[in-house]
């Protein structure tokens, strides 16, 4: 089948044929650009907008657009959104409803015109984050249809990484720097032209339809052992233990305490995380009464009202927040989804304000419990 | 019967309550569910109580305020607090760390004419509140929102959480990681859309501390990015001073 097929390279005029082809089939073009002195991501109208010639200097709690000399699109990781900003939005319509003067009471589903969508740069860890976020909401029993929605439609075209951020680890979270199945065209950046797999048969028809050539071996060998170099360079790492057993044993650590004291129980953390699914619903009336609407907003473990039962929040201490955001990140996640919900993207390290730093939280954990005594692994 | 609305005034600049007549998409809507009886910005006839829904602006200052936000509260079978200056105290509420008769001295020609009271305090130090809605000067949609809440019977959706949650649903890139901007998004409470960030800024704190504040870990980030011990204190200290000047710093 085509998805086997020789892997081709394209240069940057093909780069650009390739989003002017998916602009004309009607799709909506995002990708990664430079906007407020950070590489977002925006519906691209053409490869231009890509940020060629721009650089990420990363660290807990902070990010720096640099420039860099190579021009490179791609050589950037852990910018402020992820892909889910796109196909599970921070808000959406689920149905509204009217009430007639007879007192009568009608309901409408919302179910908006889905934007057809091509994800350019979708990077090794966000492939896995967005098969995760598959099982979460679409993979159960409740669907998310209108994540289902978007979701079913959007064309993928990953860019490994040949050069891991400072706060990149997903090498320590069972994955790389090279993409998994999943993608329908994988990029790898190779000094100023792209190596391009094919992943699906969609994929395979796009690539024909853009001025390519056949890579050849030289070009996929070196891009090859590009990208297992990058392996050895991650910026970070979690312990190599068991880390359920670690979470498991750790819920009375003080380590807790200690990190509580710096977390400022804002919810970046959660929000920019690309696996993070959680919502709440919102009532909204208008003023007659007449009409009222049901929307969808992102939440998160952080919020007070995210454990509001009657009578208060259950986990009204920062500790408690924190301890559930780490341990179903790393611990319940397996039991819910048969996965860590942690693919190593680094934005929670570096999107926190305060630079809480997950893989040094792990590693305190892991300290504590090993001088206590109790081997994890 | 329309319920009815009536919009009162303490120490304040008036802005909350013009959030009212700004309402310029909604304003025939709620002509049409609420009978307005007593709102002297917008109409000098104004009908007595009791009101069904009273919306106070500004904070008690004098003998004279506290009095009337008793009968205010008397005459209302729900009130609702608008604003900084109603709900912490406002701006003015500076003088709760200072000598009230000094700044007298120094301001009027004739300090004997000023009947002040030494602190400016939220209308809910002094009468039971139903509602506190936040922001100096309130956000329109969450006005709205607290309205039809009321006429509804049901919990309005103001959410507690920080100014960060806001930032993080509009795609807003955070001003202190990208660019190292001081701000208090992190502690002070949702409302405003995050507004400020959105235009580079940081977080001015306008609507006051978020249900989950952590000034001790927030300080030390404000000074590695640039404020010292001064201007950490000046950035706490406006609106909202008396209401984050209650929480532990250390
Ligand atoms: S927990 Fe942090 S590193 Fe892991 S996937 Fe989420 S944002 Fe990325
Ligand atoms: S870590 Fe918190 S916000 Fe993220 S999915 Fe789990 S409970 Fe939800
Ligand atoms: S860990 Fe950081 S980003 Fe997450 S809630 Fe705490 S301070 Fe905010
Ligand atoms: S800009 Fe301020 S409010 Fe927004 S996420 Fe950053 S710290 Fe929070």
């Amino acid at each position: 089948m085509t998805a086997t097929a020789a892997p081709a390279v394209l240069d940057r005029d093909g780069l650009n044929a390739l989003v002017a082809a998916l602009v004309a089939q009607g799709r909506t073009v995002v990708g990664p650009t430079v906007r407020d002195g950070a590489i977002v991501l925006a519906e691209l109208s053409s490869a231009d907008a890509l940020p060629f010639g721009w650089g990420v200097e990363l660290d807990a709690g902070r990010y720096r657009l640099v420039r860099r000399e190579d021009g490179a699109a791609f050589a950037h990781s852990a910018g402020p959104q992820s892909w889910k900003n796109f196909l599970h939005p921070a808000r959406e319509r689920l149905w509204s409803a009217d009430r007639t003067p007879e007192g009568d009471v009608s309901f409408t589903a919302d179910e908006p015109e889905t934007p057809s969508y091509a994800f350019l740069g979708v990077r090794p860890c966000d492939l896995r984050a967005i098969a995760i976020q598959d099982r979460v909401l679409a993979g159960g029993r409740y669907e998310d249809t209108g994540y289902g929605r978007r979701r079913s439609g959007a064309f993928l075209i990953a860019a490994e990484c040949t050069e891991p951020g400072a706060t990149c680890f997903c090498v320590s979270t069972g994955g790389g720097p090279a993409a998994d199945p999943g993608y329908d065209l994988a990029l790898t950046e190779m000094d100023g032209r792209f190596l391009v797999r094919v992943g699906s048969e969609e994929g395979a028809e796009l690539l024909e339809r853009v001025p390519h050539r056949p890579a050849g071996p030289d070009l996929e060998a070196s891009a090859r052992s590009a990208v297992d170099a990058a392996r050895d360079h991650m910026g970070r790492s979690l312990p190599p233990v068991d880390l359920r057993t670690l979470m498991g044993a750790s819920l009375d650590a003080e380590r807790w305490d200690d990190v509580a004291a710096r977390c400022l129980t804002c919810g970046n953390c959660t929000m920019v995380c690309p696996t993070c699914f959680c919502t709440t619903t919102e009532e909204v009336t208008d003023l007659t009464g007449d009409h009222t609407e049901r929307w969808q907003r992102w939440d998160s473990c952080f919020d007070l009202d995210f454990s509001y039962l009657h009578g208060g929040p259950v986990r009204a201490s920062a500790r408690g927040r924190y301890r559930q955001w780490l341990t179903h990140k790393l611990s319940t996640w397996h039991d819910q989804f048969g996965t860590s919900g942690c693919v190593g993207c680094g934005r929670c390290v570096v999107w926190c304000p305060a630079g809480i730093d997950i893989t040094e939280e792990v590693a305190a954990l892991d300290a504590e419990r090993t001088a206590l005594g109790t081997e994890t692994d | 019967m329309a319920p009815t609305l009536a919009v009162f005034k303490l120490a304040s600049c008036d802005g909350c309550q013009l959030t009212l007549l700004d309402c310029e998409d909604e304003l025939l809507a709620l002509a049409g569910e609420v009978d307005i009886t007593h709102f002297l910005e917008a109409s000098s006839a104004v009908a007595p109580g009791p009101y069904d829904l009273s919306l106070v602006e500004g904070s008690v200052t004098t003998a004279e305020d506290a009095e009337r936000i008793r009968a205010i509260r008397a005459a209302s079978r729900h009130l609702v607090t608008i604003g900084a200056c109603a709900t912490a105290g406002g701006i003015q509420a500076l003088r709760n760390f200072a000598d009230v008769d000094e700044y007298r001295r120094v301001v009027y020609a004739h300090p004997e004419y000023v009947a002040t009271l030494a602190t400016s305090t939220p209308v809910s130090a002094h009468v039971d509140v139903d509602f506190e809605l936040r922001g100096c000067p309130i956000d329109r949609r969450q006005l709205i929102e607290v309205i039809t809440a009321f006429l509804a019977g049901r919990k309005p959706d103001v959410p507690d959480h920080s100014v960060c949650f806001e930032c993080k649903r509009r795609g807003t890139v955070c001003v202190t990681v990208a660019h190292g901007t001081p701000c208090l998004g992190p502690v002070t409470h949702a409302g405003c859309g995050a507004l400020c960030p959105a235009y580079h800024r940081g977080c001015f704190g306008c609507f006051g501390p978020s249900g989950s504040v952590n000034l001790p870990a927030l300080i030390p980030l404000l000074r590695r990015d640039g404020l010292d011990e001064d201007a950490v204190e000046r950035f706490l200290h406006t609106f909202n001073a008396a209401a984050f000047d209650k929480i532990d710093k250390e």
